[in-house]
C-alpha cells in the first residue's frame, strides 16, 4: 500500500511520532477504561492523537492507517461534542484498542520495511457503526431528556413555555469574559463565534455586533462581556461545556431563556446587572421574563489550552547522544592533560591562579559529564505501563481477575537497557498471570481475595537496578520442575544436592515448560529462555523465588546503565583493568603460605577461613609475563550471587565513576573478550578493560546447572 | 562538482578515485584505496586483549573512539619488528568497522589510473590479501583488498561472507 517511496528520514520520523502516540494512546485508554469513563481531556486527547496520525499516515501514502485514523477520529469527534452520549466505555476501549493494534502492527511492519498490507476496513466499518449507534441512542435519549425537562417545569409551576420543549429547541443566554490580560478581546471573541458556529448546530446573535469591525468593541466587551444568544438542539451541558472551554474565557454564565427574544435589545440593559454575579437572583426578581439557571459560571478553562508540556520534549537521535557523550570523555581526557602538563612543571614560581583557573574547570566539565549522563536515563514507567495492557487482555482471555501494581516506576535506567527490558517483562508478566494467578474460584478456596496483584517493582541496589515481577498466585512446584527437568534430561546432578534457588532457575532453560496445556499466551516452552538471554545482552540476571500457594517473585538485576560504573581501577604490568565497585567484597596484601595448588595448577587461597580461586590478572592483558610472586601483588575478592573469586593484580590505582564503551564488534566476536564488560578511558588516555566479574565468578566456580 | 581541487575535502567520490595511499613493510610498497583511509595517526598506546589471533595488537583510543588495531606485518605473516618513531596507524572504515593498521610507515598518496593495474597472480599464501598490482614511476606497489584483512579475522566466522551490520 506504500504507493510513494518517502525520504528516509521522514519515514523514521513517522514511525517514532507514530508508535509514541500510539503507546500515550493506548495508557489514556486504559486509564479510562479503569475509572469506567472518558474524561474530556482524554477525548480531546485521542482525538488530537488520532487527527495527527491520520494526516501523517495519508502524507506518507499509508492509506490503510489514515482510513482507520479517520474512523477513530470520526467517533471521537462525535464524542467530544457529545460528552453525555452513552457509550459504553468497555466496549470503546475494545474497539480503540484493537485500532492501536493494527496501527502498531502496520506501523512496525512498515518500520521492518515490509509493505504495510494490512486491511483496516472491517474495523473502521465496526467504528462507524457504533458511531451511529451511538448518535441513534444518544438522539433517541435526548428527546426523552427534553420531555422530561418540559414536565419538570410544568409541575414546577414555572411560567408556562408552550413553544419550548415543542420544537425540540431551547434559547439560551451566555454571557462570556475573558481573561483580563489576553488582549484584543474582540478578536478572542470572533474566534468563539467562528467555533460556534462550526461545531454546534445552532442559530444565535451576539453583542456587541461589531466586533470585527470596531476595534473599540474590544473595550466594550472588557468592560460589559460578551452576549449571545442562541437557539439550538443541542442540550445546555454541552454548550456550557464549550463556551467554559473556548480559549482565553474565564467567566461563563449561561442562562436558559423561556421566551424568545425578539430582539436583541432586550438584554442589553441586563448586561450591566450581571458584572456582578451575585446579583443574579435579585435579577431575576426583576426580570420576570427570564428564568436564570445559572451553570456553574466561574470555572476557569480546563482544557480548552492544553498544557504545553508536550513542547517542553524533544526527541534526540540516540547516536547524536552518544557521540557528545564521547565527545565529553575527550574533553575531560584533555582537560586532565593541559592542567596536568608536564611543561607546568619547569614553570617557575607558583601556579596559584592557574590552579584556581583549572579547578573551576574541573568543576564545569565534571558538571557536564553529569548532565550527558543523566540525558540517556529514562524513567521505567513508560515500560512498566506498557504491562497493563498485557495483564488487562490476558485476564479477559484467560478468565482470570488481576490488576496490576506498579511500584518505583521512577527509577531512571539507561536508555540501551529499557529496550533489552521490555520483552523479559513482558514475558515474565505472562507467565506470572498465565501460570500463577489462578482462576477467581480457585483463589476464593484458597482463602486469597478474588482477583490476583501482579507487581512490577523497580529499585536501587548498589550498582544495579532490581526489577521484580512478583504474583500472588500459587506458586512453583520445586516437584514438578525437578520432574519436568528429569524427562528432559536437564539434570546433571542429585536434586536433593539443589537448592530450592537453583532448581527454579531451571524454569530459564530452553524448552522447559511445566505447563501441561499449552495457551495462547504461554506454555510452549519458548519465553522464559528467551528472558535469560534478553538480559543476558544488558549483563542482567534473573532469579525467581516461589513460596508454593502464596507466589513467586522474579528478580530481574540490570545494571544500572551500560554507560557509566563505579570502578576501582586496578594495575597490572602496563595493563589497565576496571572492576565495579558494588562487586568488590575487600582487597588485601596476600600471604604466599595461604596460597594452594591443586593437581590441575589451578590457584586457591584460603582467607578467614574460606577457600577461594584465585585468577591472576595477568593471564587477562594479552601480554605473557612470568609469574610474579604472589606477596608483591594485592588480591581483591569480588563476589556475585555467593560465588567468589580472588582477583591478583599489582596495585590499586584508585576508585572513580567510569564511562563504560563497548568494546568495538570486530573484538567483541573473538573469545577473548569474553572476560570484559567493555573498556573506558582513563584521565591520562589510556584504555582500561573493564571485567565482567560475573562471567568470570561463575567460569571459576563450577556452575551446579549449566544453561 | 568539485572534483578538481585534490585539496578540498570532499566527500565526492570523485577527488577519491583511483587514488592509493601508499604505505611500506619492508622493502616492499603496498597500496590501500583512499576512499577506505579516514586518518592516519602516531602509534598510541595498546590495551591488550587475551586470545585474540595475534595480528589483532589490542585496542586504542582513537579520540573517544575505541578501535582495534592490527598489525599488517603478522598478518601477513611476515617477522615481527619492534616499532618505532616511523611506524603509523592507517585507520580504516571499511564494512562499517572501523580499524587501526600498524605499518612501518606511510609514504604517500599516489593516482593510479586503472589502466596501470593488473589482477594479481592467484598465488596461495599471502596472497590472497593482495588482489590488483599497481604501476607506476616510482615501481610496482601491491594493491590490497581491505575487506579481506578485516573478514578472516573474524576466527568465529571463519571465511564467511561478512554482513555489513554486525
Amino acid at each position: 500500500m506504500s504507493g510513494s517511496f518517502p525520504e528516509e528520514s521522514l519515514l523514521e520520523l513517522f514511525i517514532f511520532e507514530t508508535l509514541q502516540s500510539l503507546q500515550q494512546l493506548e495508557d489514556s485508554i486504559l486509564a479510562s477504561e479503569q475509572q469506567d469513563s472518558l474524561k474530556v481531556e482524554d477525548i480531546n486527547l485521542i482525538f488530537r492523537i488520532m487527527h495527527t496520525i491520520k494526516g501523517s499516515a495519508a502524507v506518507m501514502g499509508y492509506t490503510n492507517i489514515s482510513a482507520l485514523a479517520h474512523a477513530m477520529e470520526d467517533l471521537f469527534f462525535y464524542l467530544r461534542d457529545h460528552p453525555k452520549a452513552p457509550y459504553d466505555c468497555s466496549e470503546l476501549s475494545d474497539l480503540i484498542l484493537q485500532g492501536i493494534d493494527f496501527t502498531k502492527l502496520e506501523t512496525i511492519k512498515i518500520r521492518n520495511g515490509d509493505p504495510a498490507d494490512g486491511d483496516a476496513s472491517a474495523l473502521a466499518d465496526e467504528l462507524a457503526a457504533y458511531l451511529q449507534y451511538l448518535k441513534n441512542r444518544s438522539a433517541s435519549e435526548a428527546a426523552e431528556r427534553d420531555a422530561d425537562a418540559a414536565k419538570l417545569q410544568h409541575s414546577a409551576g414555572m411560567r408556562q413555555a408552550a413553544d419550548a420543549g415543542a420544537a425540540g429547541t431551547s434559547c439560551y443566554r451566555a454571557l462570556l469574559r475573558f481573561e483580563e490580560t489576553c488582549q484584543l478581546e474582540n478578536i478572542r471573541a470572533f474566534t468563539v463565534i467562528h467555533r460556534l458556529d462550526e461545531t454546534l448546530d445552532c442559530t444565535f446573535t451576539f453583542q456587541p455586533e461589531d466586533i470585527i469591525e470596531n476595534p473599540d468593541s474590544a473595550d466594550v466587551i472588557r468592560r460589559d462581556g460578551f452576549v449571545i444568544v442562541l437557539e439550538t438542539a443541542v442540550r445546555r451541558e454541552v454548550i456550557a461545556d464549550f463556551l467554559r472551554n473556548a480559549p482565553y474565557v474565564s467567566v461563563m454564565e449561561l442562562e436558559q431563556l423561556q421566551e424568545r427574544p425578539s430582539a436583541i435589545q432586550h438584554l442589553t440593559p441586563l448586561m450591566q446587572e450581571t458584572e456582578q454575579p451575585l446579583h443574579t437572583n435579585e435579577l431575576a426578581a426583576r426580570m420576570p421574563d427570564f428564568t436564570l439557571q445559572t451553570a456553574g459560571g466561574k470555572k476557569p478553562k480546563e482544557s480548552g489550552n492544553f498544557p504545553p508540556a508536550h513542547q517542553t520534549m524533544i526527541s534526540v537521535n540516540v547516536a547524536k547522544m552518544d557521540k557528545l557523550m564521547d565527545l565529553i570523555g575527550e574533553l575531560v581526557i584533555a582537560e586532565t592533560m593541559v592542567t596536568q602538563n608536564p611543561d607546568l612543571a619547569a614553570v617557575s614560581g607558583t601556579l596559584d591562579n592557574f590552579s584556581k583557573a583549572a579547578r573551576q574547570l574541573r568543576k564545569i566539565s565534571a558538571e557536564m559529564q553529569d548532565v550527558v549522563m543523566s540525558l540517556r536515563m529514562v524513567p521505567l514507567a513508560a515500560t512498566f505501563h506498557k504491562m497493563g495492557r498485557i495483564v488487562r487482555d490476558m485476564t479477559r482471555k484467560l478468565n482470570k481477575e488481576a490488576t496490576l501494581v506498579i511500584l518505583g516506576e521512577e527509577t531512571e535506567v539507561d536508555k540501551n537497557i529499557i529496550e533489552h527490558l521490555s520483552d523479559p517483562l513482558m514475558h515474565l508478566v505472562r507467565n506470572a498471570l498465565d501460570h500463577g494467578i489462578e482462576p477467581p474460584e480457585e483463589r476464593l478456596t484458597a482463602g486469597k481475595p478474588r482477583s490476583g496483584t501482579v507487581t512490577l517493582e523497580a529499585k536501587h541496589s548498589g550498582g544495579d537496578v532490581m526489577v521484580m515481577i512478583r504474583d500472588d498466585g500459587k506458586g512453583l512446584h520445586r516437584d514438578k520442575i525437578v520432574r519436568r527437568a528429569l524427562e528432559n534430561g536437564l539434570l546433571t546432578r542429585d536434586e536433593r544436592e539443589l537448592s530450592d534457588k537453583e532448581i527454579f532457575k531451571l524454569i530459564f532453560h530452553p524448552g522447559f515448560s511445566t505447563k501441561d496445556s499449552v495457551s495462547e499466551f504461554s506454555g510452549r516452552g519458548v519465553g522464559m529462555d528467551v528472558v535469560v538471554k534478553d538480559l543476558e545482552q544488558v549483563g542482567g540476571t534473573a532469579t525467581v523465588d516461589s513460596v508454593p500457594g502464596a507466589g513467586s517473585t522474579v528478580t530481574l538485576r540490570i545494571p544500572l546503565t551500560l554507560a557509566i560504573v563505579d570502578a576501582m581501577n586496578v594495575g597490572v604490568g602496563d595493563s589497565r583493568f576496571s572492576l565495579p565497585t558494588a562487586s568488590i567484597v575487600r582487597s588485601f596484601r596476600p600471604n604466599a603460605k595461604d596460597l594452594l595448588l591443586d593437581p590441575h595448577g589451578n590457584e586457591w587461597i584460603m582467607v578467614r577461613g574460606g577457600c577461594y580461586p584465585v585468577l591472576r590478572l595477568h593471564h587477562l592483558s594479552g601480554t605473557a609475563r612470568s609469574t610474579a610472586s604472589i606477596e608483591e601483588g594485592i588480591l581483591i575478592m569480588v563476589e556475585d550471587e555467593g560465588r567468589s573469586l580472588c582477583l591478583l593484580a599489582d596495585e590499586l590505582l584508585g576508585q572513580q565513576q567510569v564511562v563504560v564503551k563497548a568494546l568495538p564488534d570486530y573484538i567483541q566476536n573473538s573469545a577473548g573478550s569474553k572476560h570484559f564488560a567493555g573498556c573506558t578511558l582513563l584521565g591520562d588516555g589510556s584504555i582500561s578493560l573493564i571485567l565482567d566479574v560475573i562471567r568470570l565468578t561463575s567460569a571459576m566456580n563450577t556452575a551446579a546447572i549449566s544453561y | 562538482m568539485a572534483g578538481n581541487n585534490v585539496y578540498e575535502e570532499s566527500p565526492e567520490e570523485d577527488t577519491q578515485r583511483d587514488k592509493y595511499l601508499i604505505f611500506s613493510l619492508g622493502r616492499q610498497f603496498y597500496g590501500i584505496e583512499i576512499e577506505y583511509v579516514t586518518e592516519i595517526i602516531g602509534l598510541q598506546p595498546i590495551a591488550g586483549i587475551p586470545d585474540l589471533p595475534e595480528y589483532i595488537k589490542g585496542i586504542i583510543n582513537l579520540r573517544g573512539k575505541i578501535i582495534p588495531v592490527m598489525d599488517v606485518r603478522l598478518r601477513f605473516r611476515m617477522e615481527p619488528q619492534p616499532y618505532n618513531d616511523r611506524t603509523c596507524v592507517i585507520v580504516i572504515d571499511i564494512l562499517d568497522e572501523i580499524l587501526g593498521l600498524i605499518v612501518e610507515s606511510v609514504s604517500e598518496v599516489l593516482p593510479i589510473p586503472p589502466e596501470e593495474i593488473v589482477p594479481a597472480p592467484d598465488s596461495p599464501g599471502s596472497g590472497r590479501f593482495v588482489t590488483r598490482i599497481g604501476k607506476t614511476a616510482h615501481g610496482v606497489k601491491l594493491l590490497l583488498d581491505c575487506a579481506k584483512l578485516l573478514r578472516d579475522a573474524e576466527p568465529e566466522r571463519p571465511g564467511n561472507a561478512i554482513q555489513p551490520n554486525e
